[in-house]
């Protein structure tokens, strides 16, 4: 158990940067995630701290002590990949046990930790099973297990959910993020579901284009997003955006509100066709079209009454809600 | 699934499968048939009387001193050819599996000895190591090793080896470096991370994950030393000296053509049918369900 810190870490392929400078101090215990859409560098990112890429430039920090030099084996981690990678030719227990016995830890030693991690993980029945013979949940508890095994100082987990199915992934979620709690091991997760990265965070990075656009906690990102892409990332369904043109205002400015603060009016601020209303039980999605042929949604009660596809209603929210932003995405 | 079709009559697929069935029948089992025919008998140098032996043949053949001499010879001989372009393939593999920049260039150098023809590498190392005129003779002399292949028998061993074996390895070295490369990437930084140095990764992982392709590439290396070396033994030493590089296929050919004992050439073609069957049923049993992950 450790802090991790990256200081201005930077990462190029030849001439190409990939990632432009992240900077986070994460504390003991804590639970990170990296979020953001595929090419945005989260993976690179944590590869870099796993030691798997080389850090271009910038530091990073494993309980104080600089990693930059180190191999993977050194730097006290362990990590979850996105299709498990298990030895395919070892049992359940060999593949967990593999880190310890080439750190030549006594076999009854290896026994009991791997024993500890089987009941935590339920997979005591299948100790003596090859990984084909698993479900994908399964593996997935394997390299868990695998990264328990081994009492790190940090653990890193690579999309490791995005293999599984829908309903999987939610029970997986909720056990990954409570095994850490009890663990408390300094985690650092990257995914591209901004809804994992929502329940799981204790803080999330949101990541674009190699550069991370917000620190926060969760709630916080919501709320208050920094940036336009965070704005349209982060919640689902995504932020409407507005040209300050259709309201009559400057056009170089940009209002983002979201679906729960929008609501259908006689007049309103602006007007808009409706197009489809998502009638999700204890919800309803109205999907709209502006003139400028923006689309925008609306998210309101099962109870309220909905408009008829193809009617003509106005739209409006409270000034509190408006997020403005300007010509580069950021908030103004 | 598989799709077969149904054919109505008999004779449609007769006739398609009769051109291989003829070339077999021409080529193989005739041929055969005759070995085991003529096994049987001592003919006159000539060809032109036969005298009926019974298995008197296959009697002398088996307490001949020099046939079972050729046994052993046969068995380090593919043994050597065997490990030699196995693991030099193996090392060569590894290398290129490292590559980032230019494996394509790599890959076809490699891939070029094996389109040259066994006699044809024969007589490439002949030259080599000739022993009035070869380049790396006359290095040797100069580092004071005095090389002769045509009187030292370890030596002419040695060369038949290395020529034969050095053919090899581009074909070992491609299944090799398919092998590697279906190693999923994420396998082995999941090792480096459990702390396993390269070392360590190869033994424990890398290498039973190539077990499958390492055991059809010795099987079918096995029997290439078998049987088709003929023409690098032939062109650099032609069995010698003593008989030190004489394996089974070749003595076939010399006792048979050289020294005109057409039965007993018949015979040792008899008893290699036989292990060419044990080893293709080896073969069969083992590669058809090798281990799969």
């Amino acid at each position: 158990m450790a802090t991790l810190t990256l200081n201005n870490v930077k990462k190029s392929f030849g001439k190409t940067d990939v990632i432009h400078g992240v900077s986070i101090d994460v504390e003991d215990g804590e639970f990170i995630v990296i979020v953001g859409p595929s090419g945005c560098g989260k993976s690179t990112l944590l590869r870099m701290v796993a030691g798997l890429e080389t850090i271009t430039d910038g530091e990073v920090q494993i309980g104080g002590r600089r990693v930059n030099e180190e191999e993977p084996m050194a730097r006290d981690i362990a990590m979850v990949f996105q299709n498990y990678a298990l030895y395919p030719h070892m049992s359940v227990f060999d593949n967990m046990a593999y880190g310890l016995k080439i750190a030549k830890v006594p076999r009854s030693e290896i026994e009991q930790r791997v024993a500890q991690a089987a009941k935590l993980l339920q997979l005591e029945p299948y100790l003596q099973r090859k990984p084909r013979e698993l479900s994908g949940g399964q593996r997935q508890r394997v390299a868990m297990g695998r990264a328990i095994v081994r009492k790190p100082a940090v653990f890193l987990f690579d999309e490791p959910l995005s293999n599984l199915d829908a309903k999987l992934r939610v029970q997986m979620r909720l056990e990954i993020r409570a095994l850490q709690r009890e663990l408390g091991v300094t985690s650092l997760y990257v995914t591209h579901d901004q809804v994992e990265a929502m329940t799981m965070a204790d803080r999330m990075i949101v990541m674009n284009g190699g550069v991370a656009d917000q620190i926060g906690k969760p709630l916080e990102v919501y709320a208050n997003p920094a940036t336009e892409f965070v704005a349209g990332f982060i919640g689902s369904p995504p932020t409407n955006f507005i040209t300050g043109d259709l309201l009559g205002r400057s056009s170089e400015i940009k209002l983002g509100v979201r679906p729960e603060h929008m609501r259908l009016a006689e007049t309103g601020a602006m007007q808009a066709r409706a197009t489809y209303c998502e009638a999700l039980g204890a919800e309803t999605l109205v999907h709209l079209i502006c003139e400028d042929g923006t689309q925008v949604t609306v998210r309101q009660d099962a109870a309220a009454s909905f408009p008829e596809e193809g009617s003509l209603v106005g739209l409006e929210w409270d000034a509190r809600h408006e997020m403005r932003f300007d010509a580069s995405g950021r908030r103004c | 699934m598989e799709k077969r079709v149904k054919f109505k009559g008999i004779w449609l697929p007769l006739l398609l499968v009769l051109p291989q069935i003829l070339i077999t029948a021409i080529f193989f089992f005739y041929p055969a048939g005759q070995a085991i025919w003529q096994s049987l008998f001592i003919p006159d140098p000539f060809g032109l009387s036969m005298q009926w032996v019974g298995l008197g043949n296959f009697e002398y053949l088996l307490s001949d001193r020099y046939y079972r001499a050729s046994f052993i010879t046969t068995a380090v001989f593919s043994i050597l050819v065997t490990v030699v372009s196995m693991g030099v393939a193996l090392y060569l593999a590894i290398l290129a599996d490292r590559l980032i920049k230019g494996s394509g260039t790599y890959r076809t150098l490699l891939i070029w000895p094996y389109a040259v023809a066994p006699a044809v590498a024969g007589v490439l190392w002949l030259f080599m190591f000739n022993t009035r005129v070869g380049v790396v003779t006359w290095y040797l002399g100069l580092l004071g090793y005095d090389w002769n292949h045509v009187l030292n028998e370890g030596e002419a061993m040695g060369l038949v080896v290395v020529a034969s074996a050095w053919g090899r390895i581009s074909y070992n070295f491609l299944f090799f470096l398919a092998g590697l490369q279906a190693i999923p990437r994420s396998v082995i930084e999941a090792a480096a991370i459990d702390g396993a140095h390269f070392w360590t990764r190869f033994r424990t992982i890398v290498f039973p994950l190539l077990s499958p392709t390492t055991f059809f590439l010795l099987v079918v290396n096995i029997i290439y030393a078998f049987f088709e070396t003929f023409g690098v033994i032939h062109t650099i030493t032609s069995g010698g000296p003593q008989q030190a590089t004489t394996i089974l296929v070749y003595k076939v050919y010399s006792d048979g053509f050289v020294g005109q004992d057409l039965g007993s050439s018949a015979a040792q073609s008899v008893i290699l049918l036989v292990i060419v069957s044990l080893l293709t049923v080896i073969q069969f049993k083992y590669i058809e369900r090798r281990v799969h992950y």
